[in-house]
């Protein structure tokens, strides 16, 4: 960690330490550009994908208020994307929310059909994270650009994971994180095409030219770079790696558990994800047992949310609330092996049992057959 | 998971009094999916006293150590007795339960009042014992 030691000068210093630091800037700039198919001038560094997010929504939107005060999202963002759309409505702007069919999946029909005179700005995410789905980001920014409104992309969950080509998907702006990748954490990158107006959220000094003031946190800067490159290099490998074992998962595992359903898209999804509704039972309680036998999950359910809520992605699929409650998401990484799909395949069905003995909904629907899906 | 003290743990990871009572004197139910939480109690009782106390129970980690608790405070304790088992009394026992959980999760001494109720409802209308 060179960058917190001997050469720990500010980039934006003239003297030599700075020199070091800046260079260093711009190397990273460039393996971030890279990964995405960008032009170096065209990446702004950040503190994280959620400060793209807020950003890219935030930023886009205000730097063209006075063409109109129309943004179209979908109904299944990140909270950084949907709160940030949230807070613009608060300022004025009208919100429009794109539905999504039971895949999780927009139809981009369904964008054109919302696009109005005064729309400014539009923000669909490439994936989403719950439950894997890619969405059709392409044939989005065709319309987009037939009628000349900027579109970002979130592609935090896939920038690093999949193949992410900034030209190749037509978008004005896209948002990536490092921790995602194997990069450093509390750092992000936000891509804006080259004539692109954003309005920055930060004001100060003239770091990342301008648009995004503050001291570069450096060390996380050249870990994100290096990230980009390694991810950028093995992607292939890991892609195929992390398919093999999400496919194994989403087969075998609801063959051996009743009532269990996979959620997502079949096909279009990302490598690494297989997330799954099991029935009767609640996401919380299935995520501590399976902690407790060395396997980490999440949970879309309103008991593991901070807000007790649902998780605003299953509903929006038209998942029940009931449903929604036994999610359950399992992601594999790079260091995970078939015996760890095997491992899950032999404790998940007794910790399910378990809990569904102790269910009054897994009781009423023995007795009365009412109740299941 | 160190969102839970020790005790809810423990309760959770062996829970007290599972299951379902046949032919039980009084059931409470309460809860709903959305809010994330379905607990049901029944009960057996023996002259004013509850002699046997089972539940069964749908939701987080909270939700199934707060139903094993109050089964086991409940157990023996007479009606009016286990009728004064309140939601912070069953916090406290369980050694605290994080903020954001007291109100969803807490719903177990509700739900043995209720049965409790359920009972003498049915002895009002002049039911057995």
């Amino acid at each position: 960690m060179p960058y917190l030691d001997e050469l720990f000068g500010n980039p934006s210093c003239l003297h030599d330490w700075g020199d070091a630091a800046r260079e260093a800037m711009d190397t990273a700039r460039e393996q971030v550009a890279q990964l995405i198919g960008a032009g170096a001038d065209e990446i702004i560094f950040t503190g994280s994908g959620t400060e793209s997010n807020n950003f890219a929504v935030k930023g886009m939107a205000l730097a063209q208020q006075s063409k109109g005060k129309h943004i179209i999202v979908s109904a299944i963002e990140h909270f950084s994307v949907l709160h940030s759309a949230k807070t613009l409505e608060k300022w004025g702007f009208k919100l429009t929310e794109v539905p999504v069919d039971r895949y999780g999946m927009v139809d981009p029909d369904e964008v054109r059909k919302r696009i109005r005179k005064d729309t400014v700005l539009v923000s669909i995410m490439h994936a989403n994270g719950e439950v894997g789905t890619i969405e059709p980001i392409e044939e989005i920014a065709g319309i987009t650009r037939e009628h000349n409104i900027p579109f970002h992309t979130d592609a935090i969950v896939t920038a690093g994971t999949i193949p992410v080509n900034v030209q190749e998907l037509g978008v004005d702006a896209l948002s990536l994180a490092g921790n995602q990748f194997y990069g450093p954490k509390g750092i992000g990158a936000l891509y804006v095409r080259k004539g692109v107006r954003i309005m920055p959220l930060l004001d100060g000094g003239v770091q990342e030219g301008g648009r995004r003031a503050g001291t570069e946190n450096v060390p996380a800067v050249v870990g994100l770079g290096k990230a980009a490159e390694l991810a950028k290099n093995d992607m292939a490998s890991r892609v195929k790696h992390l398919s093999h074992l999400r496919e194994r998962l989403l087969a075998e595992l609801p063959a051996r558990i009743d009532h269990m359903v996979v959620t997502g898209h079949p096909e279009n999804r990302l490598p690494g994800n297989a997330s799954f509704c099991v029935e009767f039972i609640e996401g919380e309680s299935m995520l501590m047992l399976l902690n407790s036998q060395g396997v980490a999950v999440t949970s879309g359910s309103a008991c593991t949310s901070r807000a007790l809520k649902a998780s605003h992605v299953l509903i929006a699929m038209g998942l029940s609330h009931e449903i929604a409650q036994g999610s359950v998401l399992f992601t594999f990484g790079i260091d995970n092996a078939e015996e760890d799909v095997d491992y899950v395949l032999e404790v998940m069905p007794p910790i399910v049992e378990r809990l569904r003995q102790m269910s009054p909904l897994y009781a009423k629907f023995t007795k009365t057959g009412k109740g299941g899906h | 998971m160190p969102i839970y003290s020790e005790k809810v743990m423990e309760h959770f990871m062996n829970p007290r009094n599972v299951g379902e009572i046949e032919n039980p004197d009084g059931v409470g139910e309460v809860g709903n999916p959305v809010c994330g939480d379905i607990m049901t109690f029944y009960i057996k009782v023996n002259g004013n006293r509850l002699e046997d106390v089972k539940f069964k129970t749908f939701g987080c980690g909270a939700a199934i150590a707060v139903s094993s608790m109050v089964s086991e405070m409940a157990m023996g304790k007479t009606l009016d007795e286990a009728k004064k088992i309140t939601p912070r009394l069953v916090a406290e026992e369980l050694g605290g339960l994080p903020q954001n959980k007291f109100h969803c999760s807490n719903l177990g001494a509700q739900a043995l009042s209720k049965a409790i109720d359920n009972y003498r409802k049915k002895q009002a209308k002049g039911g057995k014992k």
